[in-house]
């Protein structure tokens, strides 16, 4: 036993820190140490990047434009781009609906969406969940009705993020309303510009649009938008939940996280004439969250280390999504309480894509509540961790 | 990057495995329990024959690799049989205090009847006063013409009435938790003014509290240079602790998988009580828990095992110790509560395994304290 890499890994190790270095922009990692949203234009330029590198999409088989990297060459670079804080493609092009096109589409699907996914051409977002089915996710009533050679599509769909930055969006429909509820499911494509498509941002609690509801009505949808076959679309979406859960422990953010809660707390006065550093209820809460971490970091790398002999991904998914995210939440409780009275001025609009002025301070102490707020996300969304228990209990120990 | 088990670990995996299966259930381990000396020297002698006695030490004392990993693969195994077996008391910290201190000659003759099963020892190093911290010695040692006379009272002494010697640890000079000054002392369990009183532990083990009043030595007893114990002393100290938590880890998952089955076929209200969504979630909890205490307990053995610095061992070992604690406690407590009234007697196992990790929680330092040392470093 051992947690070491090879030579040849650690050479790739190398290769990516230097890449890392030169070409992930300065300007980006300033901003989203400051919390403040990158642009569209901004996100597009970083994947237009990675895109000219070819290591844009890892997780795709070569001959779609993957790199045909080992799960430890996968796993070295996620880390890395954890670390320096370079953000990870969007997902819904690229990790999520790609996959199921790889897997169910035609040819000629293949032919005309992969190749933007890829380059960053197009953007995508999610039509999953409705306001009635969010754990329940099968339970969805969203409807596309056949009428010769289009699909009807009547219904509407939430926590849609970034619908206000899509070009398409995939959607799971229901296609037959007298079968068991995932036997009626359809996976559509549909194109963001289609009339009777509307939008209303959802304002979350951190005071920022970053989600949206996705009304549909009398949407006409090309029947050649249908990936796979009709009512077998719930297949398809299990599939794509699978890949929603990878790379979701966030241990390298999380150690970046923790580095800065370090940094932030030596220079946090504690109203004693010393600081948050030597408060011993701090420095045992950031001990205890070190110690989460290691034990979360050599979970990953045991998952991993089943991967690269062949074994499939099972369940280990579901404890690192529960523990990655809680832990992730803890860090979020401990800003708020470094930044004190500083965590109160609600000013979201200084964290906006574009804002130019002055950040109200002291530091980025303004920040700490909306994140603390918009990290509750990490335990619901992805399944949300009560339904990992269920996957734990089922899957694991055959409750 | 291999987390998979060489062929050597497998082997001592399986043959552990064999051993508890063919002969160590649990009506034979409490009846182990029960007999004066509170192990069976019969299997003791057999385990010598499995070459078990042989794991913590090198190849150059005679043994079989010394490998952290090695042990936690073996102590996983014993803590799901809860072992009373003094394997703890005279390899891990008898034998290894040995080997880190001795000359060749000593070792010579100490440590291959400890290989062969023949020879007890026992580590007198805890005191009431001194809590977790193996460096606060009280126990005095004074240079008497050519004898060395030692005072001091000892507690939490695995194997002191089996044993032939004890390793008592005593304070030549400094303060009493200061570094320096420590010695480690070979005493035979027959000199004079030694009294031992022996105990059972909460876990079935044979423990005692030692008395050393005005117990004369010669200077040959004395393992190593003179003050200088402490380094060795904390090295087998992270390895025994690391032992402990490998132990706490294989009884860990022994009681989330005795509940798990219990679950299914326990029938309360028409149905079998693991179909209750509020057990399952508990239940799916027990197991984040055994994984990650798995994941960091690893990490801390193959630490041991690398070329890292004693800081870097230390932090490894304390994050392990830390973590593994909080474990105990969650898969612990929760076990008994999903069994129910049936947990609360001495009947079931699960109790005993309950006892058994509360016991690995206190040894070596338990949550609270590795929390803290871990952030002091």
């Amino acid at each position: 036993m051992n947690a070491d890499f090879t030579a040849d890994d650690l050479a790739f190790q190398a290769e990516v820190k230097d890449f890392l270095e030169k070409e992930f922009p300065s300007a980006y990692r300033k901003k989203i140490d400051a919390r403040q949203r990158l642009t569209k234009e901004e996100i597009v330029d970083w994947q237009k990047i990675l895109f000219r590198k070819g290591w844009v999409a890892p997780n795709w088989p070569k001959e779609y434009g993957g790199t045909g990297w080992s799960p430890t060459q996968k796993y070295i670079f996620s880390t890395e781009m954890g670390l320096v804080g370079a953000p990870e493609p969007v997902p819904f092009g690229m990790t999520m609906v790609a996959p199921v096109i790889m897997a169910y589409g035609t040819e000629e699907q293949k032919e005309r969406f992969l190749p933007d996914i890829l380059e960053s051409n197009v953007w995508w977002c999610q039509g999953y969940s409705e306001p009635n089915s969010g754990s329940d996710l099968a339970s969805l009533k969203t409807s596309a009705v056949r009428d010769g050679d289009h699909y009807v599509v009547n219904g509407s769909k939430t926590w849609n993020t970034y619908g206000q930055h899509a070009d398409w969006i995939f959607c799971l429909v229901r296609t037959d309303n007298t079968v068991k509820k995932q036997e009626g499911i359809s996976f559509l494509l549909i194109d963001m510009k289609s009339p009777g498509i509307t939008l209303k941002p959802i304002v979350l609690l951190d005071g920022h649009p970053e989600v949206n509801e996705v009304f549909f009505d009398e949407v006409r949808v090309p029947v050649e938008n249908l990936i796979g076959e009709e009512n077998k679309g719930w297949t398809y979406a299990k599939v794509l939940l699978t890949h929603e859960r990878t790379n979701i422990a966030g241990v390298p953010r999380g150690k970046r996280r923790l580095g800065s809660l370090k940094r932030q707390a030596a220079e946090t006065d504690d109203g004693f004439g010393g600081t948050m550093a030597d408060n011993p209820n701090f420095k045992r809460k950031l001990a205890e969250a070190e110690i989460e971490l290691l034990a979360l970091e050599y979970s990953e790398l045991r998952t991993l280390a089943a991967l690269t002999v062949g074994k499939a991904p099972g369940p280990e998914s579901s404890i690192l999504k529960i523990v990655g995210t809680e832990l992730a939440q803890s860090m979020d409780e401990m800003l708020v309480e470094l930044a004190g009275y500083g965590c109160l001025p609600f000013l979201p609009e200084q964290y906006e894509e574009g804002f130019e002025g002055e950040i109200f301070g002291p530091g980025n102490s303004a920040s700490a509540a909306l994140t603390y707020f918009n990290n509750r996300k990490l335990s619901i969304f992805g399944g949300s961790n009560e339904i990992q228990r269920n996957i734990i209990s089922k899957a694991v120990l055959g409750l | 990057m291999d987390f998979s088990q060489t062929e050597e670990q497998q082997m001592l995996q399986e043959s552990v495995q064999q051993f508890v299966r063919k002969s160590y259930d649990f009506d034979t381990r409490n009846s182990i329990v029960s007999t004066e000396q509170g192990y069976s020297a019969e299997f003791w002698k057999l385990f010598a024959e499995l070459g078990w006695l042989t794991v913590p030490f090198s190849e150059a004392d005679g043994g079989f690799g010394d490998s952290a990993v090695d042990l936690t693969v073996m102590m996983d195994e014993f803590g799901k049989a809860l072992l009373v077996e003094p394997y703890l008391a005279t390899v891990i910290l008898g034998g290894g205090l040995i080997a880190a201190l001795a000359d060749e000659k000593s070792k010579g003759e100490l440590l291959p009847p400890v290989m062969s099963g023949d020879l007890q020892l026992a580590l007198a190093a805890t005191e009431h006063s001194g809590r977790y911290n193996p460096l606060s010695v009280e126990t005095t040692a004074q240079v008497d013409g050519d004898k060395i006379i030692l005072n001091g009272v000892k507690t939490a002494v695995l194997n002191g009435i089996n044993a032939s010697y004890l390793l008592v640890t005593a304070r030549e000079s400094g303060e009493v938790s200061s570094k320096d000054g420590i010695s480690v002392f070979l005493v035979p369990t027959d000199s004079s003014g030694v009294n031992i009183q022996g105990f059972t532990t909460i876990d079935g083990r044979s423990s005692s509290e030692v008395q050393l009043e005005a117990v004369s030595v010669g200077a040959s007893a004395r393992l190593g240079q003179p003050g200088k114990a402490a380094e060795a002393l904390l090295m087998v100290n992270e390895k025994a602790t690391v032992a402990c938590a490998a132990e706490a880890l294989g009884a860990l998952e022994s009681m989330l998988h005795k509940t798990v089955e219990y679950s299914k076929t326990r029938k309360q209200f028409g149905t079998s009580i693991g179909t209750f969504q509020a057990l399952q979630h508990r239940m799916a909890d027990m197991f984040i828990q055994c994984q990650l205490a798995r994941s960091i307990v690893i990490r801390a053995a193959m630490k041991i095992d690398s070329n890292e610095s004693t800081v870097e061992k230390t932090k490894a070992v304390s994050a392990a110790k830390s973590r593994i604690g909080y474990a105990i406690k969650a898969v612990g407590q929760e076990a008994i509560q999903i069994h129910g009234g049936i947990a609360m007697t001495e009947e079931l196992d699960v109790g005993h395994l309950f006892r058994r990790v509360t016991a690995l929680d206190i040894m070596f330092g338990d949550a609270d304290f590795h929390t803290e040392r871990y952030a002091s470093l």
